[in-house]
């Protein structure tokens, strides 16, 4: 098992240092010169190369890659031509609204995904199951930013029961009770995801359904309930649960277009506005963190998979 | 009816949301093979005195912000669509299907290929496609090539799955033995084999090159704004939600169908297909 740990850990380690390579390779790529965004057009070739030396970038790019490097294991993920902040403060900014909507996001897809999936399994082959996979598949079909408009238009413009937009943070004033200015981010955010959880979980009830012990269960006299919830859902809400992971991770990226639609302060829309202002330092960084963060989720689900059912061989 | 299409037919007739999937698909194709005949209006032409009119018999999805006639540019849009859903599936299935199988048939090759494909799927899809662009610059083509290079990986992990599998086939090995070449093996034994879950990928991959298309022309940085594109006509007529709320349901409307569409046949085809295959397309195309 430690082995294991230790071999995972290798790999995701591996696939990190070469995301941070294209990462850095991929930012150089980038047609135009930083300078000149930080500096203007009209700067004195002397101001230019005063800058250039200053920030490094008059050195190889492989001295650039492994500086910047240095300074990322350093904590230090740069400046942010635009805010002239370090990069790390404004990630951090961001973090709250991210981290706080895909939390919200998750309660939605479980509380949504999970018991409709049951649902669904447990009328297999019924109109009830045909009804919910139908609609998961179609709500897997739409574009959150369309239904994210409409959810502003009803419950914000017409209704006025929520806010449109913006997120006041919940240490400010207001408290918990800012909490619905997420109502409608997460429940877009939450619809293409649950339908996919509903999915998994429909499927893996299934498959498990097939199981000899569930036979044996049944055939014991087990009350059908018990057979279900003790002997069915328990063992396929594993693969359920590791899909938690990819799916929490993915929100954080997938929120891009949410934090657009609901203006939202998050990591997402910081990605995208960076994007707009050619605030590189930004971008990369952002990336490099989400990347990051992503590997670290599979790593965990990869491994709590190993610690949860030791008959799995991954690999 | 061929022979060949027989089956085909068949699981559509059991299956009738499938079928309009199908239909729905059809129409589509036709719409936009034919839209210069089907619309009054060119989608460009402007009417100012006619600016964010409401569905009428002489603009049936109403107007936008220049009196453009919704209608047509969503007809109109329709090409666009085709093209990018075309356009991604070709590149992912051109690029990834050799690196699948090469990775396959020479194991020290593949492990250097999957490797790079494991670190290109650390970067999660969306944020992938917008570097991209960043990158490439924004056009049509650009966003074509930045969301078909997303779904190359998952096109290369799902083909070299099942290169994996058929590579252990008796009928495989029998050819090998028999001093096959290795061309020849891939050509008689691996690709006809291939077809239909690599079918069922391309349904995939097209239904999520609409959702990620739409996205890229909401965030500004899909096609060039003067593009009548689905997500280009929501992008501008966000402003005028509470105005003209009708400007955004027929585009959003037909990037739904469409995308439902594809993935009711391509689940469809999947339930159908050899089980041992069946497990390595999950619903999405990531």
């Amino acid at each position: 098992m430690l082995f294991y740990v230790l071999r995972r850990t290798g790999a995701a380690l591996a696939t990190l240092a070469a995301a941070s390579v294209v990462i850095f390779v991929f930012i150089h790529l980038i047609p135009g010169d930083p300078i000149y965004v930080l500096l203007g057009d009209e700067a004195t070739p002397e101001q230019v190369e005063a800058l250039r030396t200053r920030l490094g970038l008059d050195r190889s790019i492989v001295t650039q890659y492994f500086y910047w490097v240095g300074n990322v294991l350093q904590g230090d993920l740069g400046t942010s031509i635009f805010f002239q902040d370090p990069v790390t403060l404004i990630i951090r900014d961001g973090a709250e609204t991210s981290i706080l909507l895909a939390c919200v996001t998750m309660v939605w897809i479980v509380l949504l995904g999970v018991p409709v999936g049951v649902l669904a399994a447990t009328r297999h082959g019924t109109w009830i199951d045909q009804g919910l996979s139908g609609i998961a598949m179609l709500l897997a079909s739409i574009p959150t930013f369309w239904v994210g408009l409409y959810l502003i238009l009803i419950f914000a413009a017409n209704l006025g029961w929520l806010p449109s937009s913006g997120y006041p943070s919940i240490f400010e004033e207001g408290g918990l009770s800012n909490l619905r200015y997420l109502l409608l981010p997460s429940l877009t955010l939450a619809a293409p995801n649950a339908a996919l959880i509903l999915r998994l979980t429909r499927a893996s009830m299934l498959d498990v359904a097939k199981e000899d012990y569930v036979r044996t269960a049944r055939s014991k006299g087990i009350r059908p309930q018990r057979v279900v919830i003790r002997h069915i859902l328990r063992n396929a809400l594993l693969a359920v649960v590791s899909a938690f992971g990819f799916t929490f991770a993915a929100l954080i990226s997938e929120a891009v277009v949410t934090e657009t639609v609901f203006a939202l302060p998050g990591i997402g829309r910081l990605v995208v506005q960076s994007i707009l202002r050619r605030d590189y330092p930004v971008i990369q960084g952002v990336i490099l963190v989400i990347v990051c963060l992503y590997l670290i989720i599979n790593l965990l689900v990869d491994i709590s998979y190993r610690y949860l059912d030791p008959r799995v061989e991954l690999e | 009816m061929t022979r060949s299409l027989r089956p085909f037919f068949d699981l559509f007739a059991t299956r009738p949301l499938a079928m309009l999937g199908l239909v729905y698909l059809v129409v589509i194709i036709v719409a936009a093979l034919g839209a210069n005949v089907l619309v009054h209006y060119p989608p460009e032409q402007i009417e100012p005195i006619n600016r964010l009119s409401p569905p009428s018999w002489e603009h049936w999805f109403g107007t936008d912000h220049f009196g453009r006639d919704t209608f047509s540019r969503v007809i109109y849009g329709s090409r666009l669509a085709l093209l990018i859903g075309v356009g991604v599936v070709s590149f992912a299935l051109a690029t990834g299907v050799p690196i699948g199988i090469l990775s396959a048939l020479y194991p020290r090759l593949g492990r250097v290929l999957m490797r790079m494909v494991d670190v290109m799927m650390a970067f999660p899809s969306l944020l992938m496609a917008l570097g991209l662009i960043v990158i490439l610059g924004q056009s049509v083509a650009n966003a074509i090539l930045a969301i078909g290079i997303v779904y190359l990986t998952t096109t290369a992990r799902i083909t070299y799955g099942v290169s994996l599998r058929l590579r252990e086939e008796t009928y495989v090995e029998a050819a090998n033995s028999m001093g096959a070449s290795t061309f020849w093996i891939i050509r008689k034994h691996v690709l006809p084999n291939m077809i239909s879950p690599l079918l069922v990928q391309a349904s995939f991959v097209f239904a999520f090159a609409q959702l990620g298309a739409a996205s890229l022309d909401f965030l500004g940085l899909g096609a060039p704004p003067e593009v009548p594109s689905w997500g280009n006509m929501l992008a501008e007529s966000r402003i005028y939600i509470t105005r003209a709320p009708w400007l955004l349901f027929y585009p959003g409307l037909m990037i739904v169908l469409t995308a439902f569409s594809l993935n009711l046949v391509g689940d469809a085809l999947r339930d159908r297909m050899d089980p041992r295959f069946r497990e390595m397309l999950g619903n999405r195309g990531r």
